[in-house]
């Protein structure tokens, strides 16, 4: 039992071999390649630029190592980002009980809001800030990455400082550690396993909205930052299947790259954040891992990492020793403290108010809310349809696969990949179907909305067959309780909490996809769908800001609504009556 | 034996505390008119039931939450926050499981802005001391949970602290390992290893705190307050077979099992008990267990002395008397100084078949729980014999807290069901006179 795997992250390992060694040359190589590559693709990033000016894309396949780069970057440069709005605002809502009450709603709402709205909003504001330079556009798009990535990361986050056990803060606090020790020590580490997770889900999230990023629209102008999705609208715009093609295999080796050689270590290594001792997972080391460990150079860059954080965790300018008082559960802030705040926030509550109506009253006439309610309906509808149509091919299929956990193994990262596929990419069959057999545009673009996000179903189901107790399987075995009778009295109520999360996020996504799925255009061809996606789309195209946020506005409140209505109490429903006595 | 300078001004002295954790607009009272010193020299056992305020008691003592009134203080300055001298070792352990054994036993010393060589050298020396070394590198996970306590121990001991508080620290560990672990405890202490002057142990156990302490105070519920001090004179190693042992831990059950208010000698009482009293937290399959092993030939027909009857049953305390407390509020059996003896009632159900069984249970129910016959009449008089369980929680507040509340209704529905004299749908929260179908 004590001779763990964690054995193997010890040193002596590696001074069994000679220093320096061949594994070094290898990893040396890899290592300055990344950050030369990165270099380059941040010098880029800063170019001049004026507005107007058309920056080439080609649908030569050469340029397309390169265009990925940039892609890449962005998304990493987002997640960057949204890790910071993570620990500021996941540490403050889950610390502060005032902030706890607006941070969370606001989170939730921004969660609702589509992708693209993000943009249409902001991208003057960000072109405006870096005049003349490619940074203007290259931000709006990094930060429509960032809306792809942050809600999560953060939910999670707050919902493990929320739940950090009472003793470890006890612990924490009979010791002395400062708020900035604290963080790092007990909070972050609490934190790791659920939030790589999230941020994992929310790289193939982002790759989603990989063509509406890049190809920005303003004031009627396109700019089409170089990246492969751009490519991707290129080539959808001249209809060049080959081009397509080209894409998707760079897609391909794109997420297989940074799953190789970031999340596969990172998963390895958040395994010590675990914080219940299961003791028989084991999962295989990543090859990268075994790599870097063999290479003495790079444990000691290893070791003087771990150091530098040390010393900055302990730095004192950031510890001054704060003097714990003594808290209660119940609140210990002080009254004037919560005056002044609950003034501010009235302020601004009431300020909000009036320039919400008086947007309204300008903007919206009677029949305008109408048919905004009545587009909002349809993708509803087509929400709805789709979560039940899907569930209905993914929970037999999830629950054969997770009967068999071998093949689970193998198919999870096929899964991962799928729900990163861009739907642009979807675009030519969809489209050729549609046009070949004279099919209702209403409803077959429908199933490009759920071409994302329908494998959270398939996720979790295969999670919750895998989490069903063995006794359980084998005592109805043993009973002959075989066939439908199974399925009724031990699968679907075993499975049913798992698949409500994965049905509550494949229809949080779907909605979001809305907008870019309601709308498919082939080459020269438009076919719109009716809807509030479309009509975002259409309205962001023609750069008509106050219609963009009204129907945003109206698809935040359906799915609020909906959420609040339908969603939380069938979760509570599951985490009552069917979650499993562990 | 360590000699205690109780001459000398006490190291911590706590003062009228008293602790009310406020819940709507009452007041529940935790803790009352607490008062206690610890001077130099001496290790002072906190014993009482689960429940008890003991271990809030410690958590005010630590300055991690402050008293509603009262003081505590440190060499004379009042605690207003975790203090220097202080060190705890915690129940569950509570080490960082990302951390090493090692880095665990720094975290403290790197709080204080102590120098990396210092403090590794320390650090080594406390995981020595406790008899660890060699596992440095290692996890929390890979470690027993003797170990890990021993790592927590090192944690507390490495930051030099005067005074050592410790949370029920045996009480997660198996029986040997507990027995091993307070063994080397004892040893570290009169060697005086480390610089510590007092340590301060709460605990549920009675034997553990009458082998380790030099002092036990008892404590009673309700609200929580130091009932009882008794002096422990023996001189170490102890024995539990020893008799001078055997007698501090009787008189140890004698001050738990008497009544608040029984004076020695009189006749006894049953306790009448309302409708806000705090059943105990057990199931009618566990009463009916003890009232089978009661019956058994070694035990039939005498009274019954406690501390042995919890040591054939390995049940400590905290086991034991919910259910003892069980017996005499249902009147089935007499509790009184350390001993337990069924009455008739209890002597005629351990008898009799099951059918039997549930209507002595059901009669005794109805006319000794005020509770169960409530709502047992509030059932008979509906017209649909149906009831919400809500209704009777709401009622329950106004005598208890929250939690206790839905705990004693749990209670109560338990005996309830198994009585027959109601029943009860899950799903919908219903309590009925119907059979389900």
């Amino acid at each position: 039992m004590f001779l763990s795997k964690y054995i193997t992250y010890t040193k002596n390992e590696a001074t069994k071999w000679p220093t320096p060694n061949y594994w070094d040359v290898a990893a040396f190589c890899l290592l300055f390649g990344v950050i030369i590559l990165l270099a380059w693709g941040a010098r880029q990033m800063s170019l001049p630029y004026q507005i107007g000016q058309a920056i080439p894309i080609s649908l030569d396949p050469k340029f397309l190592p390169m265009y990925a780069l940039r892609t890449v970057m962005r998304m990493f440069i987002g997640l960057f980002f949204a890790l910071l709005f993570t620990f500021v605002f996941g540490t403050w809502a889950g610390k502060s009980k005032r902030a706890e009450k607006i941070i969370i709603p606001a989170i939730d709402i921004l969660q609702s809001v589509p992708v693209l709205s993000f943009l249409a909003i902001t991208v003057t504001g960000f072109i405006a800030l870096f005049r003349g330079s490619m940074l203007g556009p290259e931000c709006a798009a990094i930060f429509v990455i960032f809306t792809a990535q942050a809600w999560n990361m953060a939910l999670s986050f707050y919902q493990s400082v929320r739940t950090v056990p009472q003793e470890l803060r006890e612990a924490v606090r009979i010791f002395h550690l400062s708020t900035w020790q604290r963080f790092w020590r007990l909070d972050v580490p609490f934190a790791m396993p659920g939030l790589l997770w999230n941020m994992m889900m929310s790289m193939s999230g982002s790759w989603f909205f990989v063509t509406a990023s890049e190809a920005l629209s303003v004031a009627k102008q396109k700019i089409t930052l170089p990246g492969v999705g751009s490519y991707i609208a290129l080539a959808i715009l001249h209809a060049d299947t080959k081009a397509i093609i080209y894409a998707i295999l760079t897609m391909l080796v794109v997420i297989l790259l940074y799953d190789q050689f970031l999340f596969r270590p990172l998963a390895q290594w958040v395994q010590k954040f675990k914080f219940e001792s299961v003791e028989d997972v084991t999962l295989e080391q990543p090859w990268v891992v075994k790599l870097f460990q063999r290479t003495a150079l790079l444990n000691r860059l290893s070791w003087l990492f771990s150091t530098i954080s040390e010393k900055v965790i302990t730095l004192s300018l950031l510890n001054r020793s704060v003097n714990y008082q003594m808290q209660d559960e119940e609140s210990s802030e002080h009254s004037w403290v919560g005056v002044v705040y609950n003034i501010v926030l009235g302020i601004f509550i009431v300020g909000s108010l009036v320039t919400v109506t008086y947007f309204i009253a300008t903007t919206l006439t009677l029949a305008e809310l109408r048919h905004l309610l009545f587009l909002g309906g349809c993708t509803g509808l087509r929400v709805m349809a789709l979560i039940v149509i899907s569930s209905l091919i993914w929970v037999p299929i999830g629950v054969w696969i997770g009967f068999r956990p071998r093949f689970a193994a193998i198919i999870q990262p096929v899964v991962q990949f799928l729900a990163a596929f861009p739907a642009n990419l979807a675009f030519p069959v969809v489209f050729l179907v549609i046009v070949k057999f004279h099919l209702n545009v209403e409803i077959w673009v429908s199933p490009l909305m759920v071409l994302g996000t329908q494998w959270y179903i398939l996720f979790n189901v295969i999670a919750g067959t895998n989490a069903l107790p063995k006794d359980l399987k084998q005592a109805t075995e043993t009973f002959g309780v075989t066939g439908w009778l199974r399925w009724r009295k031990l699968v679907l109520p075993g499975i049913f909490p798992y698949f409500l999360t994965g049905a509550i996020t494949a229809a949080g996504g779907a909605w979001n996809a809305s907008v870019i799925a309601e709308v498919i255009s082939w080459g020269a061809v438009n076919l719109h769908a009716t809807g509030l996606g479309a009509y975002i789309f259409d309205a962001s195209e023609n750069g008509d800001f106050s219609h963009v946020v009204l129907a945003t506005a109206i698809m935040s409140l359906f799915v609020i609504s909906i959420n609040r209505l339908l969603w939380r109490p069938l979760y509570n429903l599951a985490a009552e009556r069917f979650a499993l006595r562990s | 034996m360590p000699e205690i300078l109780e001459s000398s001004p006490p190291i911590i002295r706590v003062g009228d505390v008293k602790k009310a954790f406020k819940k709507d607009r009452q007041d529940m009272l935790v803790l009352s008119n607490v008062n206690l010193e610890l001077h130099e020299g001496e290790i002072v056992a906190l014993l009482g039931k689960s429940g008890s305020g003991k271990s809030t008691l410690l958590r005010i003592i630590a300055g991690l939450i402050p008293p509603t009134s009262g003081e505590v203080s440190y060499h004379g300055k009042a605690v207003l926050g975790p203090m220097r001298g202080l060190a705890m070792v915690f129940q569950n352990f509570a080490l960082l499981p990302w951390l090493t054994v090692l880095q665990n036993v720094e975290l403290g010393l790197e709080a204080l802005g102590v120098k990396k060589d210092e403090r590794r050298s320390r650090a080594i020396q406390a995981i020595d001391i406790v008899g660890l070394d060699g596992f440095e590198s290692a996890y929390p996970k890979e470690l027993s949970g003797g170990m890990s306590q021993r790592v927590g121990l090192a944690r507390a001991l490495v930051v030099d602290p005067e005074v050592l508080l410790m949370d029920e620290p045996f009480s997660a560990l198996d029986v040997l390992t507990a027995e091993n672990l307070r063994g080397d405890l004892l040893d570290l202490w009169q060697a005086k290893k480390a610089k510590i002057k007092n340590i301060l142990l709460v605990t549920h156990n009675i034997e553990e705190a009458v082998f380790l302490a030099d002092r036990i105070l008892v404590f009673g519920n309700n609200p929580g307050n130091v009932r009882a001090e008794l002096r422990v004179d023996i001189p170490h190693p102890r024995h539990s077979q020893d008799q001078r042992f055997i007698r501090i831990v009787d008189s140890v059950y004698d001050y738990i099992t008497m009544p608040a208010t029984m004076t020695p000698g009189a006749e006894y009482r049953y306790k009448n008990i309302t409708m806000g009293y705090r059943l105990p937290n057990v199931q009618a399959s566990e009463i009916i267990g003890v009232l089978d092993m009661m019956n058994e030939p070694q035990y039939r027909g005498h009274k019954i002395d406690l501390p042995e009857f919890s040591d054939e049953l390995h049940l400590d305390i905290d086991d034991l008397f919910p259910l003892t407390e069980a017996l005499e509020v249902l009147r089935f059996a007499q509790v009184s100084t350390g001993d337990i003896e069924l009455n008739e009632a209890g002597k005629i159900f351990a008898t009799v078949d099951i059918l039997e069984r549930k209507k002595i249970f059901a009669q005794h129910l109805l006319k000794y729980i005020p509770l169960a016959s409530y709502i047992r009449r509030v059932l008979d008089e509906r017209p649909e014999h149906h009831a919400s369980q809500e209704r009777f929680l709401g009622e329950l507040e106004d005598y208890l807290s929250e939690d206790v509340a839905s705990e004693v209704l749990r209670v109560v529905i338990d005996w309830g069901r198994y009585a027959e004299i109601f029943a009860y749908d899950y799903n919908t929260g219903q309590l009925s006179l119907e059979n389900p179908n």
